[in-house]
């Protein structure tokens, strides 16, 4: 029975039901059909969960009416419906657009197995966000993952597949050492809901195997979500994945990464814990600069333009978990809206490479010479974005970065503050690389010449431009929900 | 407090350690499946050993019963294991392919062919 009653349940089950479907009908735009229509309503659902976590508070579903902590909880809250916005918006994009992008890219016969790879992956991703259960968040994340190895290795080029198998190691690694920090977790209190999980942990917070727990929960996430130094997985992946891939990765998966961390921080183990027993905030804060600062100076040097992106998101990772570090209201505000603009902003470039790639069939630099000539919707696109991902007022950008210097302020580090806008100069260098290729440059034998990318790939890729300007000036959804979710986490339990 | 009452936890640490190394170290693709696979198996141990009691039943409502072992990590593990099985599978099926396309598995010459074409897509 469809009512409002068991979205939560709904807003996984359908996309992870559609999977094996789409594998039984084997006709492409059957397969293609089917993807998208789930992806349409995986998006309504979390706007409607949005909206009723918003009126009524934090939404709790016990599945198969298991009562919470014995059975598997769904938990939605102020953070988690946030997410799964971001994560469902980004899916429903990316299903409309990969129907032109998957026919040009992969052979015919691939092409339903991509979109089930696609329904599993995106409803992998959905249960992670969603499940208030430590272990069902670890099988979500191993779904999300092994269909995202396979989406990465269905690349065109042959690179693609070593580039699958180096994330297979390094993801499976890091889900292993998250299952470690889950399983001590479970021998220090004997359960495994988050929201249980919280309230035990204060009697046994003293014990070296919570602090275990802690340690290998954090380095498990730091590489899935490709925090810097454990983020070499990442530059090939977006690479050489197909073009909808990298910006379905680019904008979820990492993401969702950071969401399980700061939900493990803040949620179940609790700031004070987290901060007082360890130094991970100092540990966060060192990192986080250091992948700004070598990631954007690397991205300045690449010889294409998926790469030059590609570190940019791990540069543009180190803002988000620079502001978990900082683990005040402001910080947490920035992380949480920095993870829903960098997701759009990369989405909407990611996507836009993709019209490059569809009309030039690759995506080097060269490519880019006098693009703003035969292709002036994509260039003027990638400016936009651009202006983004630099964080110039009226973009997304600009209001994450500002609350990332208020963040560093109430600390009084100023330098971190300083660091914050002087890095941002970086990013204006690679991107002003790109704009002077596309609109300086006489065009080339290497740029592509046959027009404008298909509006079936521009429209989309617009939809996410578009939302990178609105929530620059609009900031009562992104800049609201994230104040709500960081007022929320630090607010003390779920 | 003996050697042998921590001896599950000394293997777990042998295993996990072990099969890291061997990830790490080993240029073989499959050896660095087999790697990833026994660093997993030692999550196996660690979760499975401790809900062992000495002379436990199964959790049994009844006079008789009074020590129950924990089913929960068995169901738990039983969950882990089909994902490792489906990691070794996907890993194994990408190796195959990069056989295929590379004529090796082995990292250091699949990296020079790499190093060599220049023919980047």
């Amino acid at each position: 029975m469809l009512s409002a009653e068991h979205l939560p349940a709904l807003q996984v089950a359908v996309p992870l039901a559609a999977a094996p479907l789409i594998v039984l009908i084997r006709r492409p735009g059957a397969a293609w059909a089917i993807a998208a229509a789930v992806a349409a309503f995986a998006f309504a659902c979390s706007v409607m969960l949005a909206w009723r976590v918003a009126a009524e508070g934090v939404l709790s579903y016990a599945l198969g009416s298991w009562a919470p902590p014995w059975g598997i909880e769904y938990r939605v809250d102020a953070l988690s419906a946030f997410v799964l916005v971001l994560v469902a918006s980004i899916g429903a994009v990316a299903a409309i657009y990969a129907r032109r992008s998957i026919a040009a890219e992969l052979p015919v016969e691939q092409h339903y197995l991509f979109y089930a790879m696609f329904s599993l992956c995106l409803a992998g991703l959905l249960g992670m966000t969603i499940t208030g259960d430590a272990f069902n968040l670890f099988v979500f994340m191993e779904i999300s993952s092994l269909s995202m190895y396979v989406l990465i290795a269905l690349g065109s080029h042959r690179r693609a597949l070593l580039a699958g198998f180096q994330y297979l190691i390094l993801g499976t690694i890091g889900a292993t050492c998250f299952v470690i920090g889950v399983g001590l977790l479970y021998l220090s209190t004997g359960t495994l809901n988050m929201a249980d999980l919280a309230e035990r942990l204060q009697h046994v917070r003293d014990l070296r195997p919570v602090l275990t727990a802690l340690a290998f929960l954090t380095v498990g996430m730091s590489l899935k979500l490709a925090l810097f130094p454990l983020h070499l997985w990442l530059p090939n992946a977006y690479t050489y994945a197909p073009s909808v891939v990298s910006a379905f990765l680019a904008a979820t998966a990492t993401k969702v990464a950071i969401y399980v961390l700061m939900r493990f921080y803040f949620t179940v183990f609790g700031e004070r814990l987290v901060l007082e027993a360890l130094p991970m905030s100092e540990i966060l804060i060192a990192l986080s600069v250091l992948a700004i600062v070598t990631a954007s100076l690397v991205a300045v040097f690449q010889e294409d333009l998926k790469r030059m992106f590609a570190y940019s998101s791990v540069a543009q990772i180190g803002y988000i978990t620079l502001g978990v570090g900082l683990a005040n209201t402001p910080g947490l505000t920035a992380a949480t809206v920095h993870l829903f603009n960098h997701g759009i902003t990369k989405g909407a470039i990611f996507l836009l490479l993709g019209g490059v790639a569809f009309r030039a069939g690759r995506t080097g630099f060269d490519c880019a010479a006098g693009l703003a000539r035969t292709m002036p919707f994509t260039a003027f696109g990638m400016v936009i974005a651009g202006l983004s991902l630099i964080g110039v007022p009226g973009t997304a950008g600009f209001t994450s970065k500002w609350y990332l210097v208020l963040g560093a302020i109430e600390l009084g580090q100023w330098w971190l503050a300083a660091l914050v806008v002087a890095t941002s100069l970086i990013a204006v260098a690679y991107v002003w690389r790109f704009v002077e290729a596309a609109y300086l440059n006489e065009p080339t034998a290497a740029t592509p010449r046959a027009g404008e990318a298909p509006l079936s790939l521009l429209v989309p890729a617009w939809v996410l431009v578009a939302a990178c300007v609105v929530f620059g000036f609009e900031t009562s959804f992104n800049v609201g929900g994230a104040r709500a979710a960081a007022e929320m986490l630090l607010g003390g339990g779920p | 407090m003996t050697f042998a009452g921590h001896y599950t936890y000394w293997m777990t640490v042998v295993l996990m350690v072990g099969g890291l190394y061997i990830v790490i170290a080993r240029g073989n693709l499959v050896k660095k499946l087999i790697g990833l696979a026994i660093f997993q198996t030692s999550v196996y141990l660690l979760y499975i050993a401790p809900g062992k009691l000495i002379g436990g039943t199964a959790p049994i409502v009844s006079e008789a019963f009074k020590v129950y072992s924990n089913p929960l990590p068995h169901v738990l593990i039983l969950t882990a294991i089909v994902v490792g099985v489906a990691t070794l599978a996907l890993g194994l099926a990408i190796a195959v392919r990069i056989r295929e396309a590379y004529g090796s598995i082995e990292e250091d010459e699949i990296l020079a062919v790499n190093g060599s074409d220049e023919d980047r897509a």
